[in-house]
């Protein structure tokens, strides 16, 4: 049997149509653009002004607080702009603009592609270089890197997992990456090891990748410490809590920290780029995107510069399907469907999804005829038809006692609706209106 | 270019409110069958005309009262339609099917706000309505095989289940079990066939349209608090014979009577029944108990419609306190 998390859960069609495709390296791009608040927490402040030339890896804007993360240039050439602009979604936000003149590095970045298994740097040094290169979880969270190896202190890790999961259909960045790179993976992890001082290290992937498991497995053993535990395919298994439970069988507490399991998870990306951080001084400027979808005439899994533009990244994927009507930032359950496609890509983006008319609308919403399908599935152990009506009719106090500020958001309630109805809309309206009265009763 | 926003999740499961509705029809297909071959041509005009009045009563009230887009390709009034005929004897006047039809659309479903709002099983409703109006026609019920091609002339007799009321247990050792598996016995002329509504059951599992916890605890109950009683009422427990006889009794108490289409296919109706697993197994058990409770002390040979209608308007009640695990709490 095997392992997976102990409640709800769906299994969507998979749709790995690039599962087969090696990383392909996209050219650099003319133009990049660089959005200060790319993470989770303080916006980063720009240190750079417009005219400025910079190279390959020179920092561009520096943390804006613990909680924020450094942004280097991802390319060499000219600032020429600083400016708000509008981001994918249309939100205007602060962005610097580096127009693209050769490809001069750092001198600094090693750019040798040898394998370095020796980890030098002490503990303290892997968490500021982590820092400085401005890593962040790469699975789409974006939290900066750096502080969640650096939790509160009454708690000590005792594991790291490694979320190689990759339970969203259609993504297939972190397998592209794992089949290329299992070494620096594994020495990624070994320097996470490190740096939280833990001496047990899990790699958690679901069942449809096989090969990468095997790979993984085989390469593994000149490691001590990481174990790679395959798991039954399941959506969402890449959530934290999910992944915790079903690797170690603990479920984090309601409100509580993942760290107080004593489990400390890293997607598998985030660990390569810790690999290059920390043993080729590099920081982040690139990452792997999956473009695929209806009618995609190259899907693949590129190797970008960050701040490309997303348009120009789905022309080199063969361009716009001619029947396209959404495109999505990240997997279908729980990405963003993108408005503006001068927008850059951003350091969270695991995949650009194309769906065609067909795919991109949704069906006519019929009454609830109380099927249970959205308890049952639910990986919170929710009820999200409860919630939504709650929402529905403003009874946010009740919601709260329902616990609706513990919902992941993972949208398996809605995907599993058979009368189509917008469950997730309800309760997320629903949660943030309770977040704000959990808030201002702080305050009084 | 236009380009679609929405939020997540931007990919849905397969499933639709009609599909679940013609998957249960095509469940009861099985025992339908089973109901033509032992009552012949009244069972095809009493459930046919049961359908037909359940669908176009509700198009008349959706169209011409509450003046909305009708909604009767959904499936649910075809369903309810089919339970309702299944549950009626197969020499039923068309002309009482339908008002039992206006019972079930009309008021079960209809005026408490249509689909997916009613508190009672609407098929329940329409039988127990024209049980209670009509109680001569509603406990006369065709003898199977006989006559095939006679309706309303059919030649009657009792149930099983109003025999052992009336007449006692004595004769329990007489009872063919094979007839009851294959539905050679008198009753309603859906609920006959056990075999071919236990296929009808496994079909739905396979097909995930409903769970295991409704039926399985409903029969359960019945099952063990039928041969408790049995078994209580004997004299010494030595005797071997006590227990054959208390299992055949339970057995008896499982194959006949409405119980296995009740439990199956009316008391999983979606809307009337509790969201959760563990608010289904406590439902289902008061479901068997109060089957038994009836079927034993009641005043009606037969207690499963009272009973899963007793349950239904309990089921507000679970859904508020039966929580599901949530994650990570004790």
């Amino acid at each position: 049997m095997l392992k997976t998390f102990r409640i709800g859960g769906i299994h969507p069609e998979e749709n790995k149509l690039t599962a087969q495709c090696p990383v392909t390296e996209a050219a650099i791009p003319r133009q990049v653009a660089l959005t200060l608040n790319q993470h989770i927490g303080a916006p980063a402040n720009c240190i750079v002004k417009k005219g400025d030339t910079v190279k390959v890896g020179t920092l561009v804007a520096e943390a804006g607080g613990f909680v924020s993360a450094n942004i280097h240039s991802p390319v060499s050439g000219i600032v020429s702009k600083i400016d708000k602009t509008a981001n994918a979604f249309g939100i205007y936000t602060q962005t610097i603009v580096i127009d693209t003149d050769g490809d001069e590095w750092e001198e600094s970045i090693d750019r040798s592609t040898e394998l370095n298994d020796k980890i030098a740097l002490s503990t303290d040094e892997i968490i500021q270089r982590i820092a400085q290169c401005g890593i962040v979880g790469l699975g789409g969270a974006t939290f900066p890197t750096h502080v969640k190896l650096t939790p509160p202190k009454e708690f000590t890790p005792t594991v790291l997992i490694i979320n190689a999961t990759e339970c969203e259909p259609y993504l297939t960045d972190d397998h592209a990456l794992m089949l290329e790179s299992p070494e620096q993976i594994l020495i990624g992890c070994r320097i996470l090891m490190k740096a939280i001082g833990v001496e047990q290290a899990y790699i958690g992937i679901e069942n449809n990748k096989k090969d990468a498991i095997a790979l993984l497995a085989e390469k593994a053993s000149k490691y001590p410490g990481i174990e790679i535990v395959a798991l039954r395919t399941r959506y969402p298994q890449g959530g934290e809590k999910q992944l915790i439970d079903a690797i170690l069988h603990k479920q984090v507490a309601n409100g509580a920290l993942p760290v107080s399991t004593g489990a400390i998870v890293q997607n598998v990306g985030t660990a390569f780029a810790v690999y290059e951080a920390v043993q080729k001084n590099k920081p982040l400027i690139d990452r792997i995107v999956t473009v695929t979808g209806d009618g995609v005439t190259r899907p693949g899994n590129y190797r970008v510069r960050l701040g490309m533009p997303i348009g120009e990244l789905i022309e080199i994927a063969g361009g716009l399907p001619a029947e396209v009507s959404k495109i999505i930032l990240g997997g279908p359950m729980m990405g963003k469907a993108v408005s503006n496609l001068e927008a850059p890509i951003p350091k969270g983006c695991s995949g650009i999804l194309m769906l065609n008319e067909r795919h991109a609308h949704r069906g006519p919403i019929s009454p609830c005829i109380r099927c249970g399908q959205c308890v049952s599935v639910c990986p919170m152990g929710l009820e999200p038809y409860l919630l939504a009506k709650l929402s529905e009719n403003h009874l946010f106090e009740k919601a709260e006692k329902e616990s609706i500020t513990a919902c992941l958001e993972c949208g398996c309630c809605a995907y599993s609706c058979p009368s189509n109805r917008p469950i997730l809309d309800y309760i997320r309206i629903g949660k943030s209106a309770v977040n704000q009265i959990i808030r201002s009763r702080k305050q009084s | 270019m236009e380009l679609t926003v929405s939020p997540a999740p931007h990919i849905h499961g397969k499933r639709t409110v009609s599909q679940c509705m013609y998957n249960v029809v095509l469940a009861l297909l099985p025992a339908f069958a089973v109901s033509l071959y032992f009552f012949g041509i009244g069972a095809l005009i009493v459930t046919l005309s049961s359908i037909l009045s359940c669908v176009i009563i509700e198009y008349l009230i959706q169209k011409y009262l509450l003046k909305e887009k009708p909604t009767i390709g959904d499936g649910s009034a075809i369903l309810t339609g089919f339970l309702l005929g299944l549950n009626l004897p197969s020499n039923l006047p068309i002309w009482i099917v339908v008002v039992g039809a206006i019972a079930a659309i009309g008021i079960a479903k209809m005026s408490f706000g249509g689909l997916g709002n009613n508190l009672f099983n609407p098929a329940l409703v329409g039988r127990v309505f024209l049980l209670i109006s009509f109680p001569t026609y509603m406990t006369q019920w065709p003898l199977p095989g006989t006559s095939r091609w006679n309706y309303t002339d059919a030649e009657t007799g009792a149930t099983l289940l109003s025999k052992l009321k009336e007449e006692g247990y004595q004769w329990i050792d007489q009872v063919s079990m094979t007839d009851l598996w294959i539905g050679n016995q008198g009753g309603s002329l859906g609920e006959v066939g056990a075999i071919a509504l236990l296929l009808g059951f496994a079909f739905l599992l396979y097909r995930r349209i409903i769970s295991w916890h409704i039926p399985v605890s409903v029969l359960a109950t019945v099952f063990l608090f039928s041969f408790a009683l049995n078994l209580g009422g004997g004299e010494s427990l030595q005797d071997s014979h006590i227990w054959q006889s208390a299992f055949d009794f339970a057995l008896i108490q499982l194959l006949s009577g409405g119980l296995l289409l009740g439990a199956i296919y009316m008391a999983t109706d979606y809307v009337t029944s509790p969201m959760t697993s563990k608010g289904m197994v406590i439902y289902g058990i008061g479901i068997g108990i109060l089957t038994v409770v009836i079927r034993q002390w009641g005043g009606y040979p037969e207690g499963v419609s009272f009973a899963i209608l007793i349950m239904n308007a309990f089921t507000p009640l679970i859904n508020n306190y039966i929580k599901p695990k949530r994650f990570g709490r004790k």
